[in-house]
Parts: C-alpha cells; sequence; structure tokens
C-alpha cells in the first residue's frame, strides 16, 4: 500500500451509514474501529481499498466499511481476494473473517494462501466460538467447552492457526486483542504494509456465547520480546506462549508472488499461428 | 415413457439401407499397449492427410493407466471436414493385440473391415492373437510383423511401421510422409528422422500387398488455409478472443489442456492463471478478479463443477460476470474420466440452490467451442451473471482439420460506472434489469458485493419486496437479451426433426445429410444454448413435426428438460445412450427411418 499524504482522512470516513448486527458489547465493533482508524492512518482513499469475507458475524464487516467489499460464500475469502489482487495489484487487500470461517471450512485455503504469499492481509476476528450459528465450538475452541452440539466439550485439541501460519509460509505474523484498537489499528497497519501475505489473528469476545471471554482484556499483555524474522523461534514462542502475547511475532522476506510477465502484450493473432496447418 | 414417445430402436441394417457415403471418408483405428505410441501415429497420420488436403479428425480412448496403458486413436480422414466418426471402422490397425480387447465395445467393425495387426511369435511377451471379441464381426484378419519390420531397420520403431501402413492404406505417398517426418522430428537429428523414414516405408511396402486399400482423392479445388485444433485450444483461443485476462485453474481430465493452453497465452497477453488449491478456490479466484474488473473464466470437468456450484449461485446474486467451461466426462462421481458423456446437463443448468438464472451454452463442434466459448463471455460480460460452456471429453480432446473458425466481433463490453455519481446504487432496478457495476477504484462507487438478498443500494435486507424485486431482475435480464441467431443451428425440411445440443449436432448433421441424399430429408436443430431455453423459438423451429430427441446421457437428460420447458408440443421419441460409445449418424438416420416406417 502506498502512502498517500493528502488529503488527511479521518477514521470515520471509512465508516458507513451502515448499523451493524452484532450484539452489544461484541469485540468485532473494535475491529471496525481499529479497521478504520488503521485505513485513515494510512491515508489510502476508501475506493482503493478492498475489505474481503466470508460468512459469520465478523464476515459482516466489509459493508460497514466505506470502502469496495465483498461479502462472499463462507469459508472462500482468501480466495477471493487472491483473485482480486492478482487482477488488480492497484488495490489494497484485506480479508476480514471468523475462526470458523477461515480455519474450518476455510482451512486449505489458510494453508495454500500462507504458501502462495500473495500481498494481502488476512484479519481473523478469532472469537473461538460460531457466533452466527448461536453458539458451536469453532477449531480455536478450548476441548472443555460444553456446548449442545459437543455436550461436556469436544475433547479435540485446538487449532493453532500463527503455528500453523508459519508453517505454511505466510510472511508476517502477529496477534492482537480487539479491546486495545490502537495497538490493534497499528499491528493491522503493519501488517498491511508489509509485503507478501500478513496474518494477524484477533482476538475478539464472542459476550454473547463465551461471556467468559470477558476475562481476556486482563490476560493480555505485550510479547515480552521483539518479532523474529526466523520462523522456527517464532513457532516455539508462540507454543510455548501463555495464548495472550500481544504484538509482531513474524516478519519474513519470502519473495511476493507476481505471476504477471511483465513483457509487452502479444496480438491474438500470434497465439493462432500455432494452429495453422 | 410418455404417450407420445417410445424409445426409438437402434437398428444398424437400417443405416445400411440408408447407406454410407460413397469413399470420400475413411475411419481408422490404431491400437497399441504401454506406450506403442498409438496417438502419436494418429496425430501424425491426420496431420499427413491434412498437408494431402484432406479433413478429419482424431478422437482418443485411453484407459485409466497414467502411463503406458492401453490407448487408441480414432482415426476419420475425409475429402469435406468431418464433426464425427463414422459409423464403422474400415481398418484396426494394432501394432499389438494384447490389450485390443477393452476397446471391442467402442469398434464397430463388419465383414468389410481389416484388422491387421502383430500377433507376435509364441513366447514374445508383447504376442497375442486378434481377440475374440473383434473376431467376432467377421472382419478380415491380416498379420503384419510389426515388430520384425521395425528391427529390419536401423533404430527402427513399430508405431513408424504402423503409420507407413496406415498412410499406404489411404494413399499417402512417401514423399508426403517424408516431410512431416522432417518437420515432426527433425530436432530429434538425422538419426531420429532416417530411422523414421526407413519405418515408414517398410510400412507402405506392407501396405502394397493389403487385399483391400481405401485411397481417399485429393480434394480438386486447392483447399483453403486449414487449422490443426483440439475442442479444448479452441475454447482457450475463445475465451482470450472474448476478452478473459485471468483464468483460476484446478487440473482434472479431460479439461486440462484448456488450462495448459491458456496458462502461457494468458502470460502473453498480459493476463494471468493461477493455480488454485481446488475447485472451490478455483471459481472464487475468478469471482474476484471480475469483481476487480477482469474478465475471468475457469474449465473444470464434472467433479469440479460440483464443487463449484455454491458459488455460482454468489456469482448470480452478486451479479458479478464469470466463465466457467465443463468438459464433461462419465459420470457420476470419477465415472469414466477419459470419455466422453453429456451428462452434466442437470447440474449446469439446476445445480444451483435458490432461483439462480443463469446462461448455459454448449459447443457444437470441435472449431465452435471457439465461437461459443467466446459468447459465452460476451453473454456473462453484458449480462453480469454467470455463463456455463458444456464442452465434453470428445470436442475436447479430438484434433480436428478445420477451416480456420471465424471469430466474430460481438461489441462485448461490460456496463460500467464510468465515472463518480451521487447516490450510486449497484443494483438499481433499471430498464434493460442490468446495472452498472462500479470497479474498486472509482470514488464514490464503493459497495458491498453481497451473497445476502439485497436491496438497490447492494445492504442487505430480508424483505419479501426486496428479494422479489432483485430475483425478478436477474431473471428478466436473461430474457430479455439478445441471443442473435446463436442459439440454435436449424437446417433442413422434413416430417421429422432431429433435436440434439452440443457434441452430437456433428453426428446428427451428417445423418441429416445423408437424410436429404436419400430423398428422405430431416429438420435439425441443434442447440447452443441450453439457458435461458430460448422456448417460443425452439416450437417455432420445430413446427408440427414428429421431434427425435438425441443425447448422450442414461436417463434423458435433455428430453425431461425439454418436457419441462413446454417446448415438446407434438410426437417425440428419444434416442439416448450413456457414454462413453457415441451415437453415430447412421444410428440417427435409422432412427428417423424406422419412425416413418412405423
Ligand atoms: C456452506 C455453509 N455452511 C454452513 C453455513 C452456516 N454458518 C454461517 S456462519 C457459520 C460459522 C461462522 O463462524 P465464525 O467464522 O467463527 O464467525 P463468527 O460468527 O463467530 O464471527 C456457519 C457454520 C454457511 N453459511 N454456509
Ligand atoms: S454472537 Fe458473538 S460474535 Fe456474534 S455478534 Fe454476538 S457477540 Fe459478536
Amino acid at each position: 500500500m502506498n502512502e498517500h499524504p493528502a488529503p488527511k482522512r479521518k477514521a470515520s470516513d471509512y465508516k458507513s451509514e451502515v448499523k451493524p448486527v452484532w450484539c452489544p458489547g461484541c469485540g468485532d465493533y473494535h475491529v471496525l474501529l481499529s479497521l478504520t482508524r488503521m485505513l485513515a492512518a494510512s491515508g489510502t482513499p476508501p475506493e482503493q481499498v478492498a475489505v474481503i469475507s466470508g460468512i459469520g458475524c465478523s464476515s459482516r464487516i466489509p459493508a460497514y466499511t466505506n470502502c469496495y467489499g465483498f461479502h462472499g460464500v463462507h469459508g472462500r475469502s482468501l480466495a477471493l481476494a487472491a483473485g482480486l489482487k492478482v487482477a488488480r495489484p492497484d488495490l489494497t487487500v484485506l480479508v476480514m473473517s471468523g475462526d470458523g470461517d477461515g480455519f474450518s471450512i476455510g482451512g486449505n485455503h489458510f494453508l495454500h494462501a500462507c504458501r502462495r504469499n500473495i500481498d494481502i492481509t488476512y484479519v481473523v476476528m478469532d472469537n473461538q466460538v460460531y457466533g452466527m450459528t448461536k453458539g458451536q465450538p469453532s477449531p480455536t475452541t478450548d476441548p472443555e467447552w460444553d456446548s449442545a452440539l459437543a455436550p461436556g466439550g469436544t475433547g479435540i485439541r485446538p487449532f493453532q492457526p500463527l503455528v500453523i501460519a508459519l508453517a505454511s509460509g505466510a510472511n508476517f505474523v502477529a496477534r492482537a486483542f480487539s479491546g486495545q484498537p490502537n495497538e490493534t489499528a497499528r499491528i493491522i497497519h503493519e501488517a498491511v504494509m508489509h509485503p507478501g501475505f500478513s496474518f494477524v489473528q484477533v482476538m475478539s469476545p464472542c459476550v454473547t456465547f463465551r461471556p467468559e471471554q470477558a476475562a481476556w482484556k486482563d490476560a493480555v499483555h505485550p510479547a515480552p520480546v521483539e518479532a523474529t524474522d526466523d520462523p522456527a523461534r517464532a513457532a516455539r514462542r508462540i507454543m510455548t506462549d501463555d495464548g495472550f502475547n500481544i504484538g509482531v511475532l513474524y516478519r519474513g522476506d519470502r519473495p511476493v508472488f507476481d505471476p504477471h510477465s511483465g513483457a509487452e502484450p502479444v496480438p491474438l493473432s500470434a497465439l493462432e499461428r500455432s494452429f495453422a496447418l | 415413457m410418455g404417450r407420445h414417445e417410445e424409445k426409438a430402436s437402434f437398428d444398424a441394417a437400417g443405416a445400411a439401407a440408408v447407406g454410407e457415403r460413397p469413399r470420400d471418408s475413411v475411419c481408422i483405428a490404431i491400437l497399441g499397449s504401454g506406450g506403442a505410441g498409438a496417438l502419436t501415429t494418429g496425430g501424425l497420420l491426420l496431420e499427413a492427410a491434412a498437408r494431402r488436403g484432406l479433413y478429419g479428425m482424431m478422437t482418443r480412448s485411453v484407459g485409466p493407466q497414467i502411463r503406458g496403458g492401453e490407448a487408441a486413436a480414432f482415426v476419420r480422414l475425409a475429402t469435406r471436414p468431418v464433426a464425427c466418426m463414422a459409423d464403422r471402422f474400415d481398418a484396426v490397425i494394432a501394432i499389438d493385440w494384447r490389450r485390443a480387447d477393452r476397446f471391442a465395445d467402442e469398434l464397430a467393425l463388419d465383414a468389410e473391415s481389416l484388422l491387421i495387426g502383430d500377433p507376435g511369435k509364441p513366447g514374445d511377451a508383447a504376442a497375442a492373437p486378434v481377440p475374440e471379441s473383434l473376431a467376432r464381426s467377421g472382419a478380415r484378419v491380416v498379420d503384419i510383423a510389426f515388430a520384425d519390420l521395425a528391427a529390419a531397420v536401423p533404430g527402427g520403431r513399430e508405431n513408424m511401421v504402423a503409420l507407413g501402413l496406415a498412410a499406404g492404406l489411404v494413399g499417402i505417398a512417401a514423399e508426403e510422409l517424408d516431410g512431416l517426418i522432417a518437420k515432426r522430428l527433425g530436432a530429434k537429428g538425422t538419426a531420429a528422422v532416417e530411422a523414421s523414414r526407413a519405418g515408414c516405408a517398410q510400412g507402405l511396402a506392407a501396405a502394397a500387398v493389403l487385399p483391400v486399400r481405401f485411397p481417399l482423392p485429393r480434394p480438386e479445388a486447392e483447399p483453403g488455409p486449414r487449422w490443426r485444433i483440439t475442442g479444448n485450444q479452441a475454447a482457450g483461443l475463445g475465451a482470450v478472443q472474448g476478452g478473459v485476462r485471468f483464468a483460476a485453474a484446478y487440473p482434472i481430465t479431460p479439461a486440462t489442456e484448456v488450462l495448459e493452453w491458456l496458462a502461457p497465452a494468458l502470460r502473453r497477453l498480459g493476463g494471468t492463471l493461477v493455480q488454485a488449491e481446488d475447485e472451490l478456490a478455483s471459481i472464487n479466484m475468478i469471482i474476484g478478479a471480475s469483481f476487480g474488473g477482469v474478465p475471468a473464466l475457469t474449465a473444470t470437468s464434472g467433479p469440479g463443477l460440483a464443487l463449484m456450484v455454491e458459488s455460482l449461485g454468489l456469482a448470480v446474486a452478486s451479479e458479478v460476470p464469470i466463465v466457467v467451461v465443463d468438459v464433461m466426462r462419465g459420470g457420476p462421481s470419477t465415472g469414466i474420466p477419459t470419455k466422453s458423456e453429456q451428462s452434466d446437463l442437470n447440474i449446469a443448468v439446476m445445480g444451483c440452490h435458490g432461483d439462480a438464472p443463469h446462461v448455459v451454452v454448449a459447443p457444437l463442434s470441435v472449431g465452435d467451442c471457439r465461437l461459443t466459448t467466446q459468447w459465452a463471455v460476451h453473454l456473462a460480460e453484458t449480462l453480469q451473471t454467470v455463463a456455463v460452456v458444456l464442452s465434453d471429453q470428445f470436442l475436447g480432446q479430438s484434433q480436428a482439420v478445420i477451416a480456420p473458425p471465424e471469430p466474430e466481433d460481438f461489441g462485448t463490453r461490460r456496463k460500467v460506472l464510468p465515472r463518480t455519481v451521487e447516490g450510486y446504487r449497484r443494483y438499481e432496478l433499471v430498464g434493460d434489469s442490468i446495472s452498472p457495476m462500479a470497479l474498486p477504484g472509482i470514488t464514490g462507487g464503493q459497495y458491498t458485493a453481497d451473497g445476502l438478498t439485497h436491496g438497490e443500494n447492494a445492504l442487505p435486507s430480508s424483505r419479501a419486496s426486496d428479494h422479489r424485486a432483485q430475483l425478478d431482475k436477474r431473471a428478466a435480464k436473461l430474457v430479455q437479451a439478445d441471443y442473435g441467431a446463436h442459439w440454435a443451428e436449424i437446417e433442413g425440411e422434413g416430417d421429422i426433426a432431429i433435436l440434439c445440443w452440443g457434441s452430437l449436432a456433428g453426428a446428427a448433421r451428417e445423418a441429416a445429410e445423408r437424410l436429404a441424399e436419400a430423398g428422405a430429408p430431416v429438420r435439425l436443430v441443434a442447440l447452443r444454448l441450453l439457458a435461458p431455453l430460448r422456448t417460443e423459438a425452439l416450437v417455432e423451429a420445430l413446427g408440427h413435426r414428429r421431434v427425435l430427441v438425441v443425447e448422450q446421457s442414461h436417463s434423458g437428460q435433455f428430453l425431461n428438460y425439454l418436457r419441462g420447458s413446454g417446448a415438446l408440443t407434438g410426437e417425440t421419441r428419444s434416442l439416448r445412450r450413456p457414454g462413453p460409445l457415441p451415437i453415430r449418424p447412421g444410428e440417427i438416420a435409422a432412427a428417423v427411418q424406422e419412425w416413418r416406417r412405423s
């Protein structure tokens, strides 16, 4: 994303008139706030930004911005964004969705988006639950969490998105907490500025189905050490931390995916020639 | 079966009565097992014939093995363009007979046919006699020791001997083969060229002593420029002709060649192709690219299309133009991946959940894959909807020698928001139901494309009135569109109409030509536009004729679709069969004559 010096824009310039469907107190309000603040800080005109999502409470976010948006089908936002960014490299493309959307139904696309390393930013609003379908366990839910669909808990080890992202080749990995909108805006901004595929896990509480997540605001703390450029070290730190380290955790420098040949286009007749006898 | 409909019978005797054309076409099958080179031989034979001024096509039939399994090239050579295989084979040339049995169903033979092959010597690994399933036809068996003939020349290969033999069979001379070999094998060095020439000479000499040969005359007039092209290549060409500059792809037989042709072609044209992780991704990638303003396409086959249908609905609802080429194969499930069938009609037309009107078109010949795919891009782009192209393995993987298919200038142009406007509404209900689409970058055009039901302002809505209005809009734009004369090919007059779609048009047209020559003409209606169905125009094209509905599906998907549409108003018969056996022109002609007699 280019820094656009003028005109000066406010966070409200990036917000639409639409009233979110979210429950009062939902962490996603703060993610929206962080996003608009971050865009205002960058100065990128709203028409140069595309916010792409899947399905879920969190995935409702595009229409709440004043940018171009796509609210697609469940789990496929990364693929849609990849096509858009390859076709329109001039745009700033952000993908914003939930943990169910991104790690369950969209899990395969997550791996390949990390691998492919297209210059997009992926923000997952992780509430460790399926909010929109009213409280089922998601891949990041702790195994003991009791619910109607999984009485007594799933008994299944949670998915480790940050470690998976590192193993799959993401070029930038960070964790944020929605309750700290300025810090979250700063992290997302850095993610957008970093070349290649950037992944930000934003812990965003679901007050309705996971009220106990209210305790997150006291549990989070800044990551004790600076980000590393060594994915193995970053992974070890994440696997051994308490899950509440906030900040940029990894910055890589892998080459960014660019399928454009850059050559002067040939006329169509050049292609037809190969068929002539 | 309904009151007016009985299943038409296959009547081989009737086919003979209608009569094959005089010898202006020859059909040869070249078989081999274990990498014997049958497909290469078939391709070279087709090219040699083309250099002589002949036309023709080659279809391929291979077993499930990845490499080294049995393979057959079915080659039809003719003095005029052909769009289907003949009713029967004049000759089978078997480099070895080992796995020939597996093609028995596909090889229509009779006492006039030749079975030419190498039985091998007792104890040889490749030794095998003519299989009973082929010998039963009464065809004359001619033993030719391909292996010995090849061994007699330094570096000789059996498939080159077979090429020489096939060339001799149809009257192609040594000099004509020499030129081709120099062109095709020159890069491999003089030794390879010499070995191939010598092998061919052995085959030509062997052909000279065959009991019969089927020489084709050179065309009287100098033929104009011609192409050798497959349907999959032609579809790729039509796509870029239509303006496609982005493709996303997940490999699948028999569609992969569309993608492999597009990958370098798009690069050269300044576009891109991305290999996706699966079809769920490829369909969404093209939706994303097209949302960004770049015409986009993917190609797949039945299993991939099945994975894509949820997102087809998204593109319909969000009014993002995309094109999906489905090169059909035998289904359901993995089915017969390497062979043809017209059985994805139901999923292509009706697969989406909800009411999701979109365009479905089908190419009518190998060369027509170009025009039909280009037209699909045009319709998708101008109507802001999904267009599915139903090609099939027969069209996609057949090579045809044809006059260069003319490109058409459709004047394709997406209706976009040209500049900033106040109060832009993406899904505004306008006269032609096609609202201007804002592309990212346009100030004031910002909107969120959505699969949720929305109002004119693009914002989510669950109001009945918005739902209804947008469903009406999406349906209306397709109904009001101008499909010109491309929706069908309509030819001939007669008391009976042959009604078919897609790749069967070739066989149906040849049947109609033969019937006309026999003084028993019919009307031919071959549909290129399957959805939305032009019901009124179709009823008019069929008139009050009896209608023979011809299709390559087990359940009669086409027949049932037409019935539901109300396009079939009179007496109807169904001539159908699942793949991979093609329905041949003689069978169609016979079914018509049988109906007239009964
Ligand atoms: C193909 C498909 N399957 C299931 C659903 C139902 N569904 C809607 S949202 C959702 C889960 C969303 O969870 P998450 O991504 O964590 O988002 P949240 O609502 O918690 O923000 C599911 C299963 C759907 N829309 N589409
Ligand atoms: S259900 Fe949970 S995630 Fe969804 S809006 Fe309410 S609080 Fe937010």
